[in-house]
């Protein structure tokens, strides 16, 4: 039986990619948009305003980070959400750690509100 | 500490999560009985959940919506397996279409409830299992755009945090 704890982290330079990778606005927009659809590195050079290079800098830093992947189409650059790592189940259970954490941390304001109630 | 442990069993096809809050057995158990506070938890800030229905006796049903920053809807049902107050509660949980059918190819996983007195706490237990590997990756690709979202506003706040102290 594969129990597994949550103790197992990533190891820090995997934090710290993706961490680094998120710290940054047009960053976090770019693994948005590419999440719920697939967008050309000159498609996403029009949403910003910023040059080809940079943004494709941005993508580079993403695809190190294991939150894009990129893909050469022609003469366009795919950008994606990184599916791959999702198919697994895996992914599925650390979201879902993710969500009951969040859903815990709810449960606990709405009961703290009654504590707030009953103080004289 | 509100989490006390999470297990993920993936050939169990199986995940539970041990969670312990300040308020005693009868109190927790209104948090899934009252579908009004259930709506103010089931979902993330981003993805408020609103249930319509919430018959809360065996065999009954809930249908609740998701609603995403754009307007988005995303539908979900219940069916109460198993209602035991005020500690012990069973349901299928499902994903529905537009009209609120259930979408039945995209499975049904089931969850477990149970509450426990610890001193003046309480401890919540929820195990969440799945029909198959197919169906938990199904669902992983459709719950990744909410989880990202939330992902990214959580560090959005901790960087205004850090730029702020």
């Amino acid at each position: 039986m594969v129990v597994d704890q949550l103790k197992t982290k990533p190891s820090d330079a995997e934090t710290d990619r993706l961490f680094h990778a998120l710290a940054d606005a047009t960053r976090r927009d770019i693994v948005a948009r590419v999440t719920a659809g697939e967008y050309s590195v000159s498609g996403l050079t029009a949403l910003y305003a910023m040059s080809f290079a940079a943004v494709q800098k941005h993508v580079a830093v993403l695809e190190r980070a294991s939150l894009v992947t990129k893909e050469k189409r022609g003469r366009e650059q795919i950008v994606r959400g990184n599916h791959e790592g999702l198919q697994k189940a895996r992914h599925l259970l650390d979201q879902l750690e993710m969500i009951w954490r969040q859903r815990a941390g709810r449960i606990a304001d709405i009961l703290a509100e009654d504590d707030e109630r009953d103080l004289p | 500490m509100t989490v006390v442990s999470v297990n993920k069993d993936v050939e169990a096809l199986s995940f539970s999560i041990v969670t312990e809050f300040t308020a005693d057995v009868k109190r927790v158990w209104r948090i899934w009985e009252d579908p009004r506070q259930l709506e103010r938890w089931w979902g993330p800030p981003t993805w408020p959940a609103t249930f319509e229905t919430h018959e809360f006796t065996v065999g009954g049903k809930a249908a609740y919506y998701m609603t995403g920053p754009d307007g988005t809807k995303a539908r979900g049902w219940w069916k109460f397996t198993a209602i035991n107050a005020p500690d012990h509660l069973e349901f299928d949980d499902g994903f529905a279409d537009e009209q609120g059918a259930p979408v039945d190819e995209l499975g049904i996983t089931h969850a477990t409830v149970k509450l426990e007195p610890l001193d003046n706490r309480t401890r919540m237990t929820i195990t969440s299992t799945f029909e198959s590997e197919e169906q938990m990756q199904k669902m992983a690709e459709m719950g990744m755009e909410e989880g990202l979202r939330e992902a990214i506003e959580q560090i959005d706040g901790l960087l205004t945090e850090t730029a702020n102290a």
